[in-house]
């Protein structure tokens, strides 16, 4: 019944506090290839995957123009015209000088070309639009930038995603590094990786995005996760991206 | 209206049995969670579900809260005739929903 | 879509989907007597598919088919004896139907039985049941 506090102990009894160790990492595994035989079954069947309600959504919302404006497809074309674009995300934008997320590359479309509100990460409208685009990267592998430009905020990632959080004191490395594998009130721990968001996670009934999954690991070592869009986010995002170099992009993926 | 996907083949050959299968975007709320101020939420399901091929039942379903969020039905039909294969579908609220889709025999 | 909620019993957060109720073994008794009557229904024929070890309750992959003729069987019923409210879904056959299966997903609220009862035209019942173990998620928010 209280499976909050059940992940909280759990956690906090089992883990070994090891020094991040110096041996090379095994191949990235996705947490696809640790998931039920059932849970990949959904995913590998486009017709009994429900992340395919928000992929046609998104299809309405890129081909939709409102009040005389553009739409999507009017500036970009079919969503084909994507092709390996969520796979590179997020990007350096030299123009801001920082990185850029797919969502927020779409917020910036969606704000400055087509006058329309700001919206949240977890927004129906951002999800169905980041899983279309995602799918138009689907079998191509990861390919995010993580030297030039993009070395600072690589390294934040890495320092963030080594650093304790909560009140119990984990750090994503200890778990998605040397527990992974293990089991946590009854779940496996998977190495973590970021190469199926926006993704149907049974846990939510829905498709959510990556912020969402990391907010639920930082609630469940009791730690005050990060603000939807904070810096911190996208520099572990841009980390597990070169973290998870070989793996390919799954979107939208499913998971328990 | 909340979206639907059908896949039910564009073609088929006469007396072929096909597979049909339905996702709708519904939350299936049960009726048995409470909110954060500790009210029950109203239940809100899609309880009955129907689909017909050129005015034949195929299914005709009775749901209940346990079926899980985001409906999936897969069923079989047997094709007879190039017509339309017609779902209609009813939530809690009694709102009524009909989808079509189209098939072709060879 | 909205949110998961979380429930606040005694102070304590429980995400749930479920109150912690289950039906008792009269009431699902009671639920299977008000879908089929008094029929004993026999074993054989009916092959309930659901995975033993399921990683989330909250969609479950179900499937049922029986080895007859779609003529022969009105309907396929399935129950879950653990869930506050033991039925699940009714699947009533017709003449367009081409194969009497079905599938979908379902939730379960914990370890239990799930029973699948298919009822034939000539008012004959067969049952298939399945016993699994639900594991829960971990780390919500
Ligand atoms: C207490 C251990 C723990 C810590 C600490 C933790 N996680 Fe997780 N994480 C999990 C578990 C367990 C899952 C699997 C999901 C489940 O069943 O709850 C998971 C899932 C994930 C996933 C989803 C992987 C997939 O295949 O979709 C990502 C991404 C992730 N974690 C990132 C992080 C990041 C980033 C941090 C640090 C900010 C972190 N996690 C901290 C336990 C942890
Ligand atoms: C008025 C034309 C216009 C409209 C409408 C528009 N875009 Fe864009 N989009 C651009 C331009 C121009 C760029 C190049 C980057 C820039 O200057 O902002 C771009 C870039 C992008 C990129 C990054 C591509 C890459 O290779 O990195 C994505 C993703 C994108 N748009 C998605 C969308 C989506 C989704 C919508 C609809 C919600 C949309 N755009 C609507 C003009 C448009």
């Amino acid at each position: 019944m209280m499976r909050v506090a059940a992940c909280a102990l759990m956690a906090a009894m089992g883990v070994p506090v090891a020094p991040i160790s110096a041996q090379a990492a095994p191949p990235p595994r996705s947490g696809y290839t640790d998931a039920s035989p059932a849970t990949r079954a959904m995913q590998d069947d486009d017709s009994v995957n429900p992340a395919f309600l928000w992929v046609q959504q998104g299809e309405t919302l890129w081909s939709t123009a409102r009040d005389g404006g553009t739409s999507c497809a009017g500036c970009h074309g079919a969503p084909a015209s994507m092709q390996g674009v969520a796979a590179r995300y997020p990007a350096f934008d030299a123009a801001r000088g920082r990185p850029v997320t797919l969502a927020q590359r779409i917020e910036l479309c969606r704000t400055e070309h087509q006058g329309e509100e700001r919206l949240d990460q977890d927004s129906e409208t951002l999800l169905s639009l980041t899983a279309l685009l995602g799918l138009q990267s689907r079998g191509m592998p990861v390919s995010v930038q993580q030297d030039g430009p993009m070395q600072p905020f690589h390294d934040e990632g890495a320092r963030l995603y080594a650093t304790q959080f909560g009140q119990l004191n984990l750090s994503c490395h200890q778990c998605h590094d040397e527990l992974a594998g293990q089991t946590l009130a009854g779940s496996l721990i998977p190495q973590g990786h970021a190469n199926g968001y926006p993704l149907y996670r049974l846990e939510w009934q829905s498709l959510g995005s990556l912020y969402r999954r990391i907010r639920n690991c930082l609630t469940g070592v009791r730690a005050t996760p990060f603000a939807p869009d904070a810096p911190e986010l996208i520099a572990i995002e841009i980390y597990l991206a070169g973290r998870g170099r070989g793996l390919v992009v799954e979107t939208p993926a499913v998971r328990p | 209206m909340v979206r639907v996907l059908i896949n039910v083949p564009k073609k088929a050959h006469r007396g072929e049995v096909i597979e049909i299968k339905v996702l709708i975007s519904h939350p299936m709320e049960s009726g048995q969670r409470r909110n954060e101020m500790g009210q029950p939420i109203p239940r809100d399901i899609i309880h009955s579900f129907r689909c017909t091929y050129n005015n034949q039942v195929v299914l005709e379903a009775e749901l209940f809260p346990a079926v899980a969020a985001n409906p999936f039905l897969s069923f079989f039909a047997v094709a007879e005739d190039t017509g339309t294969i017609v779902f209609a579908f009813t939530d809690d609220h009694g709102t009524e929903q009909v989808e079509r889709a189209a098939i072709v025999i060879e | 879509m909205k949110r998961r909620g979380f429930l606040i019993v005694a102070g304590s957060l429980v995400p749930a989907i479920w109150a912690p109720a289950r039906a008792t073994p009269a009431e699902v008794a009671q639920a299977i007597k008000s879908v089929i009557g008094s029929t004993v229904p026999k074993p054989g024929r009916l092959k309930l598919d659901v995975p033993v070890l399921v990683e989330n309750g909250n969609a479950v992959a179900l499937s049922a088919s029986i080895d007859a003729l779609p003529g022969e069987v009105r309907a396929i019923h399935v129950f879950a004896e653990g869930n506050p409210l033991p039925r699940i879904g009714s699947f009533r056959f017709g003449p367009a139907t081409g194969r009497p299966r079905i599938a979908t997903r379902i939730r379960l609220a914990t370890s239990q039985t799930v029973i699948a009862i298919a009822e034939m035209t000539d008012g004959t019942c067969y049952s298939d049941s399945v016993d699994l173990l639900v594991t829960l998620a971990a780390c919500l928010e």
